[in-house]
């Protein structure tokens, strides 16, 4: 428990040779248990073999938390029994729904924000930390649609849900960029608005403009280097609550293992800046 | 705004899912979602549920994909979808239906082996994911007595598959686009099987005749040794018994039991 993170990576399996020999201090990884969710064989073996020698996060896509339905109990002990062979150093899901009706849908959907909505995610966050014993983070989502029917601002919604459920959030500054962006609002004051007391994590990934609407839509596609705005946005966080651990997220076009490294460091030195350490 | 009435959150997820698969223009398009289809931003929606489920079944279905070609496979791969969205998150474990849905797509029909293609990619993916338990010892039965070891029974290992195809030579098909080789060599039209297990943690393969498949299929019944080797050789009279229980010991076939 006195383990203090300072930056991690995204681990893909291309990268698990280089991963497990990495001797950089502090390196840790981030995972998504749905891809472990395995009886055995050779996944499980490499993500012990990473755990031995580095802390791992679990980042959950599809507890689909926002669906208005219990999360799946099958679906949720096996997450448990997961992060009992793997002991996270964290875990945190999404404010989204993917499964519905018994059908995985492999994205992270957007709802209303609504006070039905609010008790049925805060029902099913409590129900996750239940069953795993523990804390966990809930990350903003990134949002392309114009809603009607939010009854709720989103940073009022992250906030009541981690005071009824004591959980905490994972701010993705990405989301952020992104979708204040599409929807067209500041960035900057949603940033300034976000309760930092409650950050458990901070995410980092890349974007990319929408092939037919250009720049006009955004899309959280996790296959590009972090943008210099979301590299301005997380000195912006850290300098006002402080350094969080804080995850570069690659899914696609994946650079080589020194590349990843490298952002890697850019955020490592930035949390360890005397700004970050005195906030 | 107005008050949400009750279950307004689920009617919401109901029209939002009907619409993820529902290609545009379309009258189907339910009336609670129809302002959100209507911006273009939807679209990031609909192509990330259908890439994330076309990407999954091309990761489990490798040799199918070699075979048919990227294009051809996935837009295949994308009608699969709309009838069938994965049950569980771990996509490793989307397409069990593939190939049944290989052998009624109409567009397949002049490619008869693909659908046997399909389960063997399945198969693989089945045992790269297996329990992890360890194969019985050959050195466990090497000291019986012929009459003890027809008394024996053996329970085959949780990662070993195998089938028979006697459509044809789906073994020699499967294995040569299961691997990112070139290949050239004559492919003799013959039926054939497959036996593919995980001694360690790589998932390996080898041809098996129908003997061994049927020995196979009477020890996973809860059969004696004896009771497979009649079935044996019923499938194949002039089966070498001997060498096939040894070949399936090597493999690894069957997990590790106490041999009374």
């Amino acid at each position: 428990m006195t383990t203090v993170l300072t930056a991690g990576l995204s681990l893909k399996p291309q990268h698990y040779d280089a991963a497990l020999a990495c001797p950089a201090e502090g390196l840790w990884f981030e995972v998504h248990p749905e891809n472990y969710m395995v009886a055995g064989g050779p996944r499980l073996t490499w993500l012990e073999a990473i755990r031995a020698r580095h802390p791992i996060s679990l980042h959950g896509v599809a507890l689909s938390l926002a669906a208005d339905a219990e999360s799946d109990p099958a679906h949720l002990a096996r997450l448990a029994l997961l992060a009992r062979r793997i002991e996270p150093v964290l875990v945190s899901e999404h404010l989204a729904w993917s499964t519905w009706r018994g059908a995985y849908h492999p994205d992270l959907l957007p709802f209303p924000r609504t006070s039905e909505a609010l008790a049925r995610i805060a029902d099913n966050v409590s129900r996750a930390q239940d069953a795993l014993q523990r804390r966990i983070a809930i990350e903003n989502p990134s949002h392309y649609l114009r809603i009607d029917g939010h009854a709720w601002d989103e940073i009022d919604f992250l906030t009541e849900l981690a005071r009824r459920t004591g959980c905490g959030l994972l701010l993705d500054l990405n989301n952020v960029y992104v979708s204040a962006s599409n929807l067209g609002y500041s960035a900057e004051a949603y940033l300034d608005a976000f309760p930092g007391e409650r950050v458990m994590e901070i995410h980092l990934a890349g974007h990319t403009p929408d092939p037919n609407l250009g720049e006009a839509l955004l899309v959280d596609s996790h296959d590009a280097p972090i943008a210099p705005e979301v590299w301005a946005l997380y000195e912006r966080l850290i300098a006002r609550t402080g350094a969080h651990p804080t995850l570069i997220e690659r899914d696609d076009k994946l650079p080589d293992f020194a590349t990843l490294l490298s952002e890697r460091e850019r955020a490592e030195s930035l949390l360890r800046a005397p700004f970050a350490m005195a906030a | 705004m107005n008050t949400p009435l009750p279950g307004a959150l689920a009617h919401f997820q109901d029209a939002f899912a009907l619409a993820l698969l529902t290609p545009e223009p379309a009258a189907a398009i339910p009336s609670e979602v129809a302002a959100l289809t209507a911006q273009p931003a939807f679209a990031v929606y609909r192509n990330t549920v259908m890439k994330g489920c076309v990407d999954a079944l091309q990761a489990n279905y490798p040799a199918v994909a070699r075979l048919v070609g990227e294009e051809w496979f996935r837009a295949a791969a994308a009608v699969h979808v709309r009838e069938m969205l994965p049950a569980d998150p771990t996509l490793l474990h989307y397409g069990s239906a593939f190939a049944d849905f290989l052998a009624r797509f109409q567009p397949a029909a002049e490619l008869p082996y693909l659908p046997g293609v399909a389960r063997l990619d399945r198969f693989w993916t089945e045992v790269h994911a297996a329990p992890s338990l360890s194969a019985l010892d050959p050195a466990a039965v090497a000291n019986l007595t012929s009459e003890a070891l027809a008394e024996v029974v053996l329970h085959p290992h949780p990662a070993a598959r195998w089938a028979w195809f006697g459509e044809g030579p789906i073994y020699t098909i499967w294995s040569r686009n299961r691997v990112d080789e070139p290949f050239n060599a004559e492919l003799d039209w013959r039926p054939e099987g497959a036996l593919l297990v995980r001694p360690r943690d790589a998932v390996e393969w080898i041809a098996l005749d129908a003997a061994g498949c049927a020995f196979l299929d009477a020890c996973a019944a809860g059969g004696t040794l004896g009771e497979a080797a009649q079935a044996a050789l019923q499938a194949q009279g002039d089966a070498d018994l001997a060498l096939l229980l040894a070949t399936l010991l090597k493999a690894g076939a069957f997990r590790e039991n106490a041999i009374q």
